[in-house]
């Protein structure tokens, strides 16, 4: 390549001088602001995040103005909470009508009630607390006087006082149409024993599907299609396996999710059973896949060695492959689990409860689920309700925490024991 | 055998004798046969899953469209959805879906795809190991606390941004924009995969030339990992176009033909919610119709899955 011997010099492709260094300074100027501006994309994403976390704690607690129907001061001599169990039997004798406290009695007789529970009952019954407005966090720790001034010119009768809407309390309540006394003991309850029947169908199914596909499998057409398969089936809409389920599990096995088969007589297949072979299906393919790597990572030359004392693929896989597996397939668990727990779609569709206030007791029962209660609760208009709707997310956000923190440590804790 | 000398005679000729007599050929072993069909059913049930979603939702979806009362053209062409007066227009119910998505799409995508150069090409080891887990706190947050979310802090802020008379209570904006931000830590941590599994050497040679790291990363990194950044996107749409609870909650009830994102306008997926959680006689033409919008659900996702699969299979760069 020789230079071209032109009479004209040849036209110079880069600035140069102080150009040059104009140029370049541009060219610079531009890196930063775009790095910038890909920090401030990535940043985003983690303001997101803190803005939806103030949302529900501004929302969980704060001042409200509660109005007694009747002065609690009023009913006794002492305050009520140190009344003893029959002073505050004797209350409500007093102030309910005989048909309301024996239905009472009926629900639950008065001899076996704890202390606690009638006093919830005498606050829930004859005082009749109505909380009339709420106030955010953020307002009541600010704006103290002026929510002071509103109270008091718009609800003279109310007191304002601090409530935290995520209590003991809360958790060990059922269900009521009433904000102030409701709790999510049955959906936690409920979803509890969803997750663990949903557990008990898709950990065995996945493992061993991961099993066969990681060891047995061979490269052919019928392997290809299943590993394709788990891979679609992982991005169908979690609303689709709703439908599934309320076509095959609450339809057509009606006999078996209501337990009609068993002798169970009082359900339709709208149970926890149905619930959870739906959202087995769902997980399965998480499962699979998370099972599929933990079993991929464990070493060749671990198979190498009991094929060469003599195992069969059999033992191979049980005494060799499984056990070191183990942390990963429960780590991969852990995460569907929490997949699980914060699934709704399905649930509504195969006919979660929006209000019931009895226990689960096993597979046949109704139920209703946490994630159930925060769309049912979130959907209502009156704001007392988007109260227990952020505390019931902070109760779900906190379970949900807890699992994943669960996860790490465990693959911690075992990550270096494979080579 | 020279191992086997020290032992006494008679155990030496009963060894060789079973030596020769043992038949090292594989045995049939039952158990393990068993064992091995049970796991193969276990995969296959996979496939048994995928196969009854088809029949189940083609079933009930043919008995809706063989109704009298209903037909396919009417079902595609027509533009009123309402079960009630018998009119089945899908259309109003698509273009929702297609809004809330388009939105979502229009959130995630750039906000995804410049996380994902962030940290692929500039983040210190200390800092991805900082952001990078706190996106996956936001992928793992269940979407009904999404809902929450977009209609007690979204909508109220897009209504004080641009008015209450414009912003309705439930709309497609407010739903759209949180799904975006739900699918962000997908795009993110997909694009990130398939730009760090672009060679240094890619890098280096960008660099060689003179390249400013801007330059390497939009010019060379970016459209080498073309492909994975593709699949990102198409993913993040499946998954907008499912989604269910946060326009369960923030779009709105009733189907509505809107091209305004700050109307109220049910989605497919808000809609099958809806009517389901209500009470819903089966055998009826409403239970049918559910199943004719989660057919067609279905299959839009199972689509776009199949080509985001085959766009990482075909346009896949091949480095060494």
């Amino acid at each position: 390549m020789s230079a071209p011997t032109a009479p004209n010099p040849p036209r110079t492709l880069l600035p140069e001088g102080a150009q040059l260094s104009a140029y370049m300074a541009g060219r610079h100027r531009a890196g930063w602001l775009w790095q910038t501006l890909f920090l401030l994309a990535t940043c985003v994403g983690i303001l997101a995040l803190s803005a939806l976390l103030y949302n529900v704690i501004d929302s969980a607690f704060g001042f409200v103005a509660v109005v007694e129907k009747v002065d609690a001061a009023t009913l006794a001599e002492r305050p009520l909470s140190e009344l003893t169990k029959d002073e505050l039997v004797a209350i409500l004798q007093a102030n309910l009508s005989r048909g309301a406290f024996n239905k009472l009695e009926k629900d639950q007789p008065f001899a076996d009630r704890s202390r606690e529970n009638v006093l919830d009952v005498v606050y829930e019954r004859v005082v009749q607390l109505k909380v009339e407005a709420s106030y955010t966090l953020t307002a009541s720790l600010f704006n103290r006087a002026a929510i002071a001034q509103e109270v008091a010119a718009d609800f003279p009768d109310a007191q304002l006082e601090w409530r935290s809407w995520l209590t003991p309390q809360f958790l060990t309540t059922p269900m009521s149409s009433k904000p102030e006394y409701a709790g999510v003991r049955t959906a936690l309850l409920g979803s509890l024993s969803l997750v663990g029947l949903t557990l008990a169908f898709a950990l065995p199914i996945g493992v061993m599907a991961a099993i066969y596909l990681q060891e047995y499998a061979t490269k052919n057409w019928i392997n290809n299609l299943i590993q394709t398969n788990i891979y679609n089936l992982s991005g169908v809409p979690s609303i689709v396996y709703g439908m599934l389920g309320l076509a095959v599990f609450v339809r057509t096995l009606e006999a078996l999710t209501s337990g009609a088969l068993f002798g169970v007589t009082d359900s339709n297949g709208r149970t926890i059973l149905s619930a959870a072979l739906t959202m087995a299906l769902l997980i399965l393919p998480i499962i699979i896949v998370n099972a599929q790597e933990a079993i991929k990572a464990v070493p060749d030359s671990f198979r190498q060695a009991a094929y060469g004392l003599g195992a069969t693929k059999w033992q191979t896989i049980w005494h060799h492959v499984l056990p070191n597996a183990l942390p990963g397939i429960l780590t991969g668990s852990i995460l569907a689990v929490s997949r699980a727990i914060g699934e709704t779609a399905p649930l509504v569709v195969v006919g979660a409860s929006t209000f019931i206030t009895a226990d689960p007791d096993g597979p046949f029962s109704k139920f209703t689920a946490l994630p159930i209660q925060i769309y049912n609760w979130t959907a209502r208009p009156q704001a007392e309700f988007r109260n227990i709707a952020a505390a019931a997310i902070l109760v779900l956000l906190a379970m949900l925490l807890t699992l994943n923190a669960a996860a790490i440590l465990l693959r911690n804790r075992f990550s270096r024991r494979l080579y | 055998m020279e191992q086997t000398t020290n032992l006494p005679a008679g155990l030496v000729d009963q060894q060789a004798d079973a030596f020769s007599a043992a038949d090292l050929r594989r045995r049939p072993r039952i158990a393990e046969t068993l064992i091995q069909s049970a796991l193969f059913l276990s995969g296959v049930l996979s496939i048994a899953i995928t196969v009854s979603i088809v029949i189940v939702l083609g079933q009930e979806a043919l008995l809706f469209f063989t109704n009298p009362e209903v037909s396919v053209t009417e079902f595609f062409t027509t533009l009123v959805w309402q079960p009630a007066i018998l009119e089945f227009g899908v259309w109003p119910l698509v273009s929702a879906t297609l809004m809330t998505s388009l939105i979502a799409i229009g959130v995630a995508m750039p906000l995804g795809l410049m996380a994902a150069v962030y940290l692929s090409e500039y983040a210190s080891p200390r800092v991805r190991g900082i952001l990078k887990p706190t996106l996956e706190v936001l992928a793992g947050i269940p979407t009904v606390v999404y809902g929450y979310f977009a209609l007690t802090f979204m909508t109220p802020l897009l209504r004080s941004v641009f008015g209450e008379s414009v912003v309705q209570i439930y709309n497609n904006a407010s739903a759209g924009i949180v799904i975006g931000i739900m699918i962000m830590p997908l795009v993110t941590s997909m694009s990130e995969d398939a730009l760090s599994a672009v060679p240094r050497a890619l890098r280096e040679g960008a660099y060689g030339l003179g390249a400013t790291k801007l330059e390497t990363a939009i010019q060379v990194v970016v459209p080498a990992a073309f492909s994975g950044v593709v699949a990102a996107f198409i993913i993040g749409v499946s998954r907008a176009f499912g989604e269910t609870m946060i326009v369960a909650i923030a779009a709105g009830a009733g189907p509505k033909l809107t091209l305004n994102p700050f109307d109220s306008a049910e989605t497919i997926a808000g809609h099958i919610v809806r009517i389901s959680g209500g009470d819903l006689s089966y055998a009826s033409l409403d239970y049918e119709s559910l199943f004719a919008l989660a057919l067609v659900l279905f299959v839009i996702t199972l689509v776009l899955n199949l080509i985001s699969r085959r766009v990482v299979e075909k346009f896949r760069e091949a480095y060494e």
